[in-house]
Order: structure tokens, then C-alpha cells, then sequence
């Protein structure tokens, strides 16, 4: 079948927006489209027709005056929907369908900004036009998430405008399997998944084992709360995935790929999908890719709701039908993988790195970020941050930059901005340690987070104000593993439940100094002893929050007090007897009959007696009862 | 070439192509606590305990761990001797700890390893959400409460039987093992062949238990309770008391029951010399028709059932012999009760089995005289060590006593029963003498380890082609391969447990690799202390024959049918009906595997074909629910012709073809 050359789709493509006079992107990131971004979308269309005016829709390109464009997420979650308007880059926030009539009206056709649509600076108020002048993303580098937010996910001429698939074409056509390999070595690509594993040398490992048949799988499995680094790669620039699998097939010599994304995902599934079909009529994926002798075949996979379906193994034994439990390994999918093929499993991020990487020049791509974790990383900035939403920094960035610079500074719970002082910040989501102040200026890489007992992890950065009560935020985090452990092995079957079950003693006022010891001990046995990285890395959050909050724990354990008043259990209603006018209403309320008193006389309530469910502190109309 | 070692604890060990670290660890005379390896199954890695320090690489499991040259390892640090003790707490923290109630005290590794890592403290809190006790089965009793979730009767089912009843459900501290869908176990088709029993290190899978019924028979004085020992038994029930596999506590035995009260201790031997009679002259007939062939044994219940749930188009080719346990107990009722002058319903027959399947077969409804059971409880030779146990004998100490007269009375033939390979050297020996070869006694090409073995023996002038295979996915593949026509044999035994009954799911664990071959010795010896090798020297076998057994009263209490037990048999849907003209008859699977790929569209489009080329008068169309070849659907058969990955141009050239 004959296809058009890249070089031909490029120049038709660009030929087809010259004739715009502006473009207007919608962000049509998962965020955005729960608050409403397609029904902007649609008044955008309604509200130029009705001028008499001609907006096209992306996929469409004819001719008209305006192009409205769908992308994927463009990052500023928090400032959603999203609007931008090119060529200019005007970025609107927190957009409702009803301000498009003025956008149109103002912006579009008289060329006038409306501040309140605009971000403003934080200490100076003064608005701010586009996406270079906002420090969320001026501070950032935006390499794989480059076209995240710009392009339009369904649109493969979009990708190929932006010389997509020429890399891969490169390695089919023009590279040997050995050279593909060494220059994904090369650039120092590390598994972005987590594990942080040298790409070049995983294909490498893969490449030399003799078979007709291998495989290369995409984990899209996204388990970690709070994580959307890949769902917003998956949903924003599917190609770019679809391409360096091609990439990673060529150098390995697999004729088929899987690419398993978690079901909870349908927007990146149905992207993906349409992005495979339009692959495939474009010759890049199936029999005889760009017109060579390869053959790579795609399937998409979607999970089934267990976030240990995202370690590879288990992640294989799913794809084959089989209950998603872990093996242990040796064999290494290198080696013996899915089907016992020879396998390589990438995360979503290091495949669609891989393109990027090769385009600017993979040792461009290796002086970025530092001497051993080169390259830049996508982080959820999410939590008590002024800012959130998904970042891109090169790897060396520090904390204080992300938090402060990025992120806008640490919010209390009154509100407040308060600059750099966090409590702690968790990177790594449930496999992850957290980070202190004394960290705030360490460059983040791989090995010198690993060093302080935490982990890069897939990306996730929860940033937790002086309010949070680290142990619940362990105990969150452990009933989260004991939910998604498997169950396979004994040791974090049974022992994250207990631990489970200490940590809530420790909640909940019934520990003692045995639970606290005990609680360590069976952390480092199930650090040690677990099949697969669920279970081994589960006892991090504990083992963290031990090492630098002892005092919480201890406060927790033998005063039976929760310094920061989050857990319930252990806070203490209490009424002031200066403001307390005798009104009787909290005796009225309170379940329990705990609180007694006289006209005249303060109230008081019986600690004995209180089940601290705190409905007494909210029915107070004088604010005389506190925690 | 190289010799390769390992240093394990300071002992150096060669290398001499184990499986894995653990076996070669067990050269240095240390055996690892594990709960989920098992030698004959796949590797788990799910209960941690063999993790061992190896130099350089940490902590591994042993059992995942190949081993190399240099090597240099140590089994039992401080790192590991926590790390087992806390497992072993984790897991008691989970577990019914009544260990003074349970069947498998005295026998449980968990108890085991707990006493010998010197666990002398559950420091967790206990956990007590178990799935519920289920006894539903006749064979086998599931209690999740001793569950420890090693896998192994997940594993064995699935990959020595290929059955797979069994598997994890849900997960974290709430997984737990069930039989299929959550239903009862015994209404998913387990065959009861017991090998989870067998290989469970705790209480969670037993045999179920007959003991209580048959003490109260004992005690009633209006009953009769005569007992059959099946072959399989006498080599191995001594282990429980300390005897080694494969010793013949025969005598000892029959004293023993004598003790317990029995009135007349027989044999099962000697049916099994009936059943070599009766199946001989079943398959000589055969092969002299070449009818049904290849016949395949029938004593196995667990194969039976197999055969039923997943062949049944080949029951034809089954023996329609009852086996002996059953041979003997409608013989025995039949005639005891006139030699003794007794009714059916004061005589009890008791069985000594080293099978779980047998208690199934035992109930089986074709084996009743109206409501009165040919064998009316069955025991495993667990169950046995236990009765003796219970009346407080000292076994050991016992004088050997002699079996009962006719019963009692056997040939080699019946004693080899209990061996894989032991039915069909029986039945040559006996077909050897009918084809006047003259007598066969050793045919040690059906003898061995291997789990299948083929053997072509020349008697006269015939030369037969014989097929001994053991483990139900050894069967499956020998059958299947017999089905494409690959093979071909006359006569095929088929045994469940690998190595046959002395293998079986109600015979003792042992910690001694080689029990099976030991056991299977044990019976060629007996074999050869007897004067009479072959079934039809039995002189009692002859006299019930020639005064009693009339070919129509053999028919009637020695053989038997079977049932197709496929789970998918529901009538096809009929959307237009055969007639007279009908020449294309045509039948769309539209079971959940083929609906989901496209049989539903396949269906509509090929009606409309049909219409659109006149052809409805002489086509018969139906819809037929899951021929099980889900993986490779949507299915369509036209005219008996089975067409898989069906899309509609195949089958319109299908059409056409046979126009």
C-alpha cells in the first residue's frame, strides 16, 4: 500500500493551518473535561457560527476562518478549563462555557486580553498573557510534555507536523538493533516507572536473546494515588508512545506490542485506541512498517482494577489470562516474559521519552539533568501547594524550586501562604519515603533520593503542610497496600494487615511501647521478605515517617495525644469556661450525655464519657468548645 | 568437564544439574523449612521461607535461584532466623490454632516448623475471618481456617491433573482458596482424586472422615462388618508407625482389625483377580472384533469421573467393569448373606483404601441394591492408623494374622493392583494363558518411574500395544494424541496418581523422596512370595465361578455404565428444523466467548445469506451453546464440519463448497 512520506503529511498539514486566522485549544485532559471543557468546546463552535463566522474542528481542516483544537492536558489542572489561543499563547483559566461569547467577542476578534480570565502574578496582581510569563511553567522543562496540551491527541498529522515518527522511521529504516540500543544507552534513559533501570541496557539484554517471537509491553497501569504523569501522556500525546515502541521493537526485534493501561482510564484507552487505527492506516504499525520488512503488530490491554498489575510480572500474568500475581524473578522478562517470550515492559513516560530524546540528539538529551539520571522527569505536584498539577523538571531541580518557584509555596490549612515550610513531602506514592526541610535543597535524582531511604518513584509528590498528621498519612497509605496486596506471599498478605492494625492502635490510642517496636521489626521483615516490589516497598512510608517524625509517634503512643489534632480518637473537647454562656445546647446535642452544667454555671464535659465525635464544638454558637 | 560446588554453611557441595539453590542445599544435608515447594509442581516463591544469604546478592529465595559455580551461601543468619520466625507468626496470627481438634495434628508442617524454629510467641493480633468449612464433598473436607495459602493443591490440580477446581479468590489478607465459581466443592468437578490432599502441609484439605460410622457398625451386635484392604495399603500404612515405606505390614494389620472387631478380614486382592478375568475376556473380545478400541482400565473412580466430565463421547471405550473395591462388595453382599444367612442391611462391607476417590465411587448411585450400598464405608489408610491408634494398639507389637477364607484369598495378579502398571501386567497374564502362549509372569516393560509408558508385547502371534499412563494430564495428553490419530493402542491403564493407588490421596505423606518407588517394590515382592501369579489360578476365584457366577449374574454384579457428565449439555436451540429436504445443516455456537467475537453478527449475516440465496427450505439452522473451544471462536459447524476463527467468508465458501 502506498502511504504518503512523512515529509508530504508534514507539508499538507501546514499548509492546511496557514489559512487560520487563530487557533483555539481546549485542554482536554481528563481534569478539564470533568469541569466541563466540551461543552466550551461546543459553545466555541455555536457562538462563531452565530457571528456568521467558519471555525473548523481539528480532524476536519478545511477551510474556514478558526480551528478549534481538543488537546490532551496541558499541566495547570488546578487552574482548569484550560483555554489557549494561538498564535499569540493567550492562556485562559477557569474558563465557564458562559465566557466564551466575550472570549470570542474581545479576544478573538478585537485582539483584547480579559484580565479576569488571566492568571495573575502572585505578589504583584499584575495578569499575566501567556504561559512564558507564568512561573508554573516558566520554571519548568517541558521535554517529553513538550506536545502534552498542545496538539490534538486524535490528530497524527498534528504529531507528524512536529516531525513525529521520523525517529522511528530512522530506527526501522535506517538503524541497526544494535545501534538503537546503544543510543538509547546512550542518553542515560532510566525507567521512569520507579525502578529507574538503564532503558539501553534493558533492550540490550532483550535484543541478544535468540527468538522469532518477542514482545514489547507499554505499563500503563498507573497504580499510585494521586499519580496522572502517565494518564496524561497516554491521553495527551498517545503517538509519541505508539512511536517508541516501535523504536523499542526495532532494537529488541519483537513483531508485537501490548500496551496495558488501567481501565480507570477510559480517555487515555479510547485515545490510544483511535491513535493505533490511525498508526496503522499510516503504515507505521503492522505489516512491513514504513515500507521495510518489520512487522509490529498492537494490542491495547485494559487492566482490571489491581494496582499490582503494574508490576511487570504480574502485570505479563494478566495480559495472559491469569490471576495478576507476581513471580519471582530470575527469569527476568528479558529473558523468559510474556507467552515465556522475551520481553521488554517500558512505563508510558520512558517510551514516549524515547522519540524526544532521539530528536534533540540523545547526548543533549544526556547533558540535561545529572551526571548518573540524565534527562528531565514528569512529578503530580499535588497537596498543600499553591499550584498543582503536572510538572516537567530536569533531574537536579531541587525541592525548593519545585514547592516554592513551581508550586507557589506551601499552603496551611487557614489559607495562609507559608513559603517553604512543609512538614514533609511524600514522593513515591505508596512505595515511597518523605522528604524533610533538611532536604529542601538537595538535588533529586535517583540515587541520592535513595540514599535518604525515599525514591523517585513514578512521579507522584504529595507536599503536606505542619497541619498533617504524618502517622494517618502512613496508615492511608498501608491500607492502601493491604487492599491492592495480591496475596500471594505471607509476609505482605499478612503483614502489611498488621501493620495496618498497628498503625491504627497507634491512631486510635491503644498502642504501647511493644506495638511501636513491634510495628519496626515487622517493617524491615517485610522489606526484606516480600516476592515483589508491592510488598517490599510497602513498609517505606512507615519506615520513613519513623525515621524523622519519632517524636509524632512517640507523642501518639505514650501521651495519647495527636500533636497536629487530626486523629480523633486522641483529640480532647474541651470547653472554655470564660466564653461558656450556659446555653445548654451542647448538652442538648451531644449523643452521649457527656456534657452537664447550670444556667450560671460553665458546662463541662466528661472525658470519660465523650466518644469525640465533635458535634458539641459545631453546635456551639460562641465558639466555646474546642479541640 | 568442570566440576562445579557450591559452599553451603562452610560445606562444599558439587553441582550436578539441580532444579534450583534448594535441592543442592539438601546435598549438604540441610532440608530448608518451605511450605509451598514441592518438587513435582511448578515453583510458587509465595511462602519466603528457603530465602537464604548468598555472597554478593543478598537475600534469595533458594527455590527461584538457580545455582552457580563459587557459590558461596549461608542458610541460617540472624536476618533469617527472624525473618522465618515472623512468617511462621504471621501466619499462626491468621490460623485456627486448635490444633488438639485437628486431623492433621501430629502430621502438620506448620506445627512442625513452628516447633523446630522455636516459636514460642504469636505476637499479632489474631485474625479470625475464614470462608466457611466446607464439607460438602464426599471425598475431601476444605477447612480455609488452617488454610496457609501455599498454592500446592492449586498447582497440583491445575498442572498434574489438569482439572483446576482450585484457585486463589480475591486478594490481600482476604484471599483465600475455593473451588470454581465459590460453589460447594462437591459440586464443581473435582474428580476426588485427593492429590491436594496429598501434598497440603496443614489441615486445610483432609480426607473425609468414616471413622465414627464405622465404629458404631462395629459396636452394633445385629450388624456383620466384614473389610476388604485394598494392595496399595499394607505397603505403607506401617509408616505411621514407623516402619519404612514399602514394608508389608499385612499380618499385623489383619490382627489389628480383628482387635477392632471385624468379622471377617478379606482381601481386595481377590476381586482384583475377578476384575483381571472379567476385563481380560472383555478386551480378548474386543480385539477379536476390533470393536472400542483402544479399552481403557476402570478400576481408577477418579479417571472415571475424568472420562465422564471431559470424554465423554469415549465412554464406549471404557471397561464396563466395576473395580474391585466394588466387584468385591456386590460379590460379597451376594453371597455372604446366603453363606451367613443374613440380610443386605445387617451385612456392612468396609473398605481400607489408600484413596480418597473411592469414597465417591462407593455412593455412586449404580451401586446399590435398592437403597442398600454394595460397599458401605469406605476408609482411607489414615483412617485406619487412627482407629488402631484410637483402641490404643501398639502396633508394632502385634502377631501377624492370615486374611479370611474365600476372600481372603488372592494372586499376584490382584496384589500389583496397586502399582501403576500392575492392571495391565495382570490382564496380559492372564490373556497370555487364553491366547495359549503359556504363562507370563514378568513384563517388566510396564514396570518403571516414568509417568508413561508404551509398550508393544508379543503373545504368540498377536502383538499388542499397551499404554500405562498415571497423572490425569498425562492422561489428557496421551488421549488427545489418540484422538488425532497420532497413537494408537489396545489396551490403555489409566491411573490418576502418578505412580498409581500407592501414590493415592488417602496414603501417608513421606518425607522420603523415593516412598513412591519404595512402595511400588514392596508390591512386586509380595507378588513374587506368592505361588500364584495369575488371576485365573485363584481355585476360590474358579469355584465361585463355576458354582455361582453365571454369565448373566456376572453381567449384573460385575460390570456397570457410565454417565456424560460434560457441564455444558444443553439442548441447541433450533431456529429452523430439519426436514425431509434439509441437505445443509448448520449449527452457530453463541456461548459468551464466541458472542463476544462477533457470533451474534456471523449469525444474522449467514441467515440473511441464506435467505438471500433460496436455500431456507434445505438448511437447518441452530444455536448451540459452547462446544468449549472458547479461545479459538466464533465456532461454526456445517454439516459435521467444525469451522474455528469462523468469519463470514469462510463460512460462505463452506457453503458453496458443499453445494
Amino acid at each position: 500500500m502506498q502511504h504518503s512520506s512523512l515529509e508530504e503529511r508534514k507539508q499538507h498539514y501546514h499548509d492546511c493551518m496557514s489559512q487560520y486566522k487563530a487557533k483555539i485549544v481546549i485542554c482536554g485532559g481528563t481534569g478539564c473535561i470533568a469541569n466541563g471543557a466540551m461543552d466550551i468546546f461546543h459553545r466555541f463552535e455555536a457562538v462563531i457560527a452565530a457571528k456568521g463566522l467558519k471555525a473548523t474542528v481539528a480532524l476536519q481542516k478545511e477551510q474556514a476562518d478558526y480551528i478549534l483544537s481538543k488537546s490532551g492536558c496541558q499541566g495547570f489542572c488546578q487552574m482548569g478549563p484550560l483555554v489557549t489561543l494561538y498564535p499569540q499563547g493567550i492562556f485562559y483559566v477557569h474558563v465557564k462555557a458562559d465566557d466564551v461569547e466575550e472570549i470570542v467577542e474581545k479576544t478573538l476578534l478585537q485582539g483584547e486580553l480579559i484580565p479576569r480570565l488571566l492568571i495573575h502574578d502572585d505578589e504583584t496582581g499584575e495578569p499575566l498573557p501567556d504561559t512564558a510569563h507564568i512561573p508554573f511553567y516558566a520554571k519548568q522543562e517541558r521535554t517529553t510534555l513538550k506536545l502534552c496540551g498542545m496538539i490534538d491527541a486524535q490528530d497524527i498529522d498534528e504529531y507528524i507536523a512536529h516531525d513525529g515518527y521520523t525517529m522511528a522511521r530512522k530506527a526501522v529504516l535506517d538503524m541497526t538493533d544494535q545501534e538503537v540500543c546503544q543510543a538509547i544507552t546512550a542518553s542515560g534513559l532510566r525507567g521512569r516507572g520507579g525502578g529507574g533501570f538503564p532503558t539501553g541496557r534493558k533492550w540490550d539484554l532483550t535484543r541478544v536473546q535468540v527468538n522469532d517471537t518477542k514482545y514489547v509491553i507499554c505499563n500503563g497501569d498507573e497504580g499510585d494515588p494521586g499519580a496522572f504523569m502517565d494518564r496524561c501522556v497516554m491521553e495527551g500525546n498517545p503517538h509519541s508512545v505508539l512511536e517508541g515502541m516501535i523504536i523499542a521493537a526495532k532494537a529488541i526485534g519483537a513483531n508485537c506490542g501490548y500496551i496495558y493501561v488501567r481501565a480507570e482510564y477510559p480517555l487515555a484507552v479510547e485515545r490510544l485506541k483511535l491513535a493505533v487505527k490511525a498508526a496503522k492506516e499510516a503504515g507505521f504499525l503492522g505489516e512491513q512498517i514504513f515500507g521495510s520488512t518489520m512487522n509490529f503488530d498492537m494490542i491495547i490491554m485494559e487492566g482490571a482494577g489491581a494496582f499490582v498489575c503494574g508490576e511487570e510480572t504480574a502485570l505479563m500474568a494478566s495480559i495472559e489470562g491469569r490471576r495478576g500475581m507476581p513471580m519471582p524473578k530470575p527469569p527476568f522478562p528479558a529473558v523468559k516474559g510474556l507467552f515465556g517470550k522475551p520481553t521488554v515492559i517500558n512505563n508510558v513516560e520512558t517510551l514516549a521519552t524515547v522519540p524526544v530524546a532521539m530528536q534533540m540528539g540523545v547526548e543533549n538529551y544526556a547533558a540535561k539533568g545529572t551526571a548518573k539520571s540524565s534527562g528531565t522527569k514528569t512529578f503530580a505536584l499535588t497537596g498543600h501547594v499553591a499550584h498543582t498539577g503536572l510538572i516537567e523538571v530536569p533531574f537536579g531541580t531541587t525541592l525548593r524550586e519545585i514547592i516554592v518557584d513551581i508550586g507557589g509555596g506551601v499552603i496551611n490549612d487557614d489559607g495562609s501562604n507559608c513559603g517553604a515550610d512543609f512538614k514533609a513531602v511524600q514522593i513515591g506514592g505508596p512505595s515511597g519515603g518523605c522528604l524533610t526541610q533538611e532536604h529542601l535543597d538537595m538535588p533529586l535524582d535517583y540515587d541520592n533520593l535513595l540514599s535518604v531511604g525515599a525514591m523517585i518513584g513514578s512521579g507522584g509528590l504529595v507536599v503536606m503542610n505542619q497541619q498533617t498528621c504524618l502517622i494517618q498519612i502512613a496508615r492511608f497509605f498501608m491500607q492502601f497496600t493491604q487492599n491492592e496486596s495480591c496475596g500471594k506471599c505471607v509476609v505482605c498478605r499478612e503483614g502489611t494487615r498488621q501493620m495496618l492494625g498497628l498503625l491504627e492502635d497507634i491512631t486510635e490510642g491503644r498502642a504501647t511501647k511493644e506495638s511501636l517496636e513491634l510495628l519496626e521489626e515487622l517493617a524491615h521483615v517485610v522489606k526484606i521478605g516480600s516476592l515483589c516490589g508491592l510488598g517490599k516497598t510497602a513498609p517505606n512510608p512507615v519506615l520513613s515517617t519513623m525515621k524523622y517524625f519519632r517524636d509524632e509517634y512517640n507523642a501518639h503512643v505514650f501521651d495519647k495525644k495527636c500533636p497536629t489534632n487530626q486523629c480523633q480518637a486522641l483529640s480532647c473537647y474541651q470547653v472554655v469556661a470564660e466564653l461558656c454562656k450556659s446555653c445548654g445546647l451542647c448538652a442538648k446535642k451531644c449523643p452521649v450525655n457527656a456534657i452537664s452544667g447550670a444556667k450560671g454555671v460553665p458546662y463541662v464535659i466528661d472525658q470519660d464519657v465523650c466518644i469525640k465525635c465533635g458535634v458539641c464544638m459545631e453546635t456551639c454558637k460562641f465558639h466555646a468548645i474546642v479541640k | 568437564m568442570k566440576k562445579m560446588y557450591a559452599t553451603i554453611d562452610g560445606i562444599q557441595v558439587p553441582i550436578e544439574g539441580e532444579k534450583n539453590l534448594l535441592e543442592v542445599i539438601r546435598k549438604a544435608n540441610i532440608e530448608l523449612p518451605t511450605f509451598c515447594y514441592h518438587s513435582d509442581i511448578s515453583v510458587y516463591g509465595a511462602c519466603r521461607m528457603c530465602m537464604v544469604e548468598i555472597e554478593g546478592r543478598g537475600l534469595q529465595p533458594s527455590c527461584s535461584t538457580a545455582a552457580a559455580d563459587g557459590m558461596v551461601v549461608k542458610t541460617n543468619t540472624r536476618e533469617i532466623r527472624n525473618l522465618r520466625k515472623m512468617i511462621v507468626e504471621l501466619m499462626l496470627a491468621h490460623h485456627d490454632q486448635n490444633c488438639t481438634t485437628c486431623p492433621k495434628s501430629g502430621e502438620c508442617r506448620l506445627q512442625e516448623i513452628a516447633q523446630q524454629l522455636g516459636v514460642s510467641k504469636v505476637r499479632f493480633k489474631q485474625l479470625a475471618d475464614f470462608a466457611p468449612f466446607d464439607d460438602s464433598s464426599d471425598a475431601i473436607v476444605r477447612d480455609p481456617s488452617k488454610c496457609v495459602l501455599c498454592g500446592d493443591c492449586v498447582r497440583v490440580c491445575s498442572e498434574i491433573q489438569s482439572v483446576g477446581v482450585l484457585d486463589f479468590a480475591r486478594r490481600g489478607s482476604a484471599s483465600t482458596v475455593v473451588a470454581c465459581f465459590d460453589k460447594p466443592f462437591g459440586t464443581v468437578e473435582c474428580v476426588n482424586c485427593g492429590q491436594c490432599v496429598k501434598v497440603c502441609p496443614v489441615g486445610a484439605l483432609t480426607p473425609k472422615f468414616q471413622i465414627n460410622e464405622v465404629w458404631n457398625a462395629l459396636h452394633d451386635s445385629k450388624k456383620t462388618v466384614v473389610v476388604q484392604i485394598a494392595p496399595a495399603v499394607r505397603v505403607a500404612v506401617g509408616e505411621y508407625f514407623g516402619y519404612k515405606p514399602g514394608t508389608a505390614t499385612t499380618g499385623q494389620i489383619i490382627t489389628a482389625l480383628r482387635m477392632m472387631g471385624f468379622d471377617q478380614v478379606y482381601d481386595t486382592s481377590f476381586a482384583a483377580d475377578l476384575t483381571v478375568l472379567q476385563e481380560g475376556d472383555e478386551f480378548l473380545e474386543r480385539y477379536g472384533k476390533q470393536q472400542n478400541l483402544p479399552q481403557f482400565t476402570s478400576c481408577c473412580p477418579a479417571w472415571v469421573k475424568f472420562a465422564e466430565q471431559y470424554y465423554p463421547d469415549m465412554l464406549p471405550n471404557l471397561s464396563t467393569c466395576k473395580s474391585p473395591q466394588q466387584m468385591f462388595g456386590s460379590v460379597c453382599k451376594d453371597q455372604l448373606t446366603k453363606m451367613l444367612n443374613i440380610s443386605r442391611e445387617d451385612l456392612v462391607v468396609v473398605s481400607i483404601m489408600p484413596c480418597t476417590a473411592k469414597k465417591f465411587e462407593a455412593k455412586r448411585p449404580e451401586f446399590k441394591e435398592g437403597n442398600n450400598p454394595d460397599v458401605d464405608f469406605v476408609l482411607t489408610t489414615k483412617e485406619l492408623s487412627l482407629m488402631v491408634k484410637e483402641q490404643g494398639i501398639d502396633f508394632e507389637k502385634l502377631e501377624p494374622g492370615s486374611f479370611d477364607l474365600p476372600f481372603g484369598f488372592k494372586t499376584g495378579a490382584g496384589v500389583i493392583f496397586g502399582n501403576s502398571g500392575g492392571v495391565s501386567e495382570a490382564v496380559l497374564r492372564y490373556a497370555a494363558s487364553k491366547l495359549n502362549h503359556g504363562k507370563m509372569i514378568d513384563v517388566k516393560e510396564l514396570r518403571g518411574g516414568e509417568s508413561t509408558r508404551i509398550a508393544e508385547i508379543k503373545i504368540g502371534e498377536v502383538t499388542l500395544r499397551l499404554a500405562v499412563v498415571s497423572g490425569l494430564a498425562n492422561a489428557r495428553k496421551l488421549i488427545d494424541k489418540i484422538r488425532r490419530g497420532e497413537e494408537h493402542f489396545d489396551l490403555v491403564e489409566v491411573m490418576a496418581c502418578c505412580g498409581g493407588c500407592i501414590n493415592g490421596g488417602g496414603q501417608p505423606t513421606s518425607s522420603d523422596h523415593q516412598h513412591v518407588s519404595k512402595r511400588a517394590k514392596g508390591l512386586q515382592d509380595q507378588d513374587k512370595m506368592l505361588q500364584f501369579h495369575s488371576a485365573q489360578e485363584n481355585p476360590y476365584l474358579q469355584e465361585l465361578m463355576r458354582d455361582d457366577l453365571t454369565a448373566e449374574k456376572a453381567h449384573h454384579l460385575l460390570h456397570t455404565l457410565y454417565q456424560n457428565r460434560k457441564r455444558i449439555s444443553l439442548e441447541d436451540i433450533m431456529i429452523r428444523k430439519p426436514s425431509a429436504e434439509t441437505k445443509i445443516s448448520m449449527k452457530i455456537c453463541l456461548g459468551t466467548s464466541c458472542f463476544l467475537r462477533g457470533a451474534q453478527t456471523l449469525y444474522t449475516q449467514l441467515n440473511d445469506y441464506i435467505h438471500s440465496q433460496g436455500l431456507d427450505d434445505v438448511t437447518e439452522v441452530s444455536a448451540s451453546f459452547c462446544n468449549e473451544r472458547c479461545q479459538k471462536g466464533p465456532v461454526v459447524i456445517i454439516n459435521g464440519n467444525v469451522l474455528e476463527h469462523c468469519t463470514f467468508e469462510r463460512a460462505v465458501a463452506e457453503l458453496k463448497r458443499i453445494q
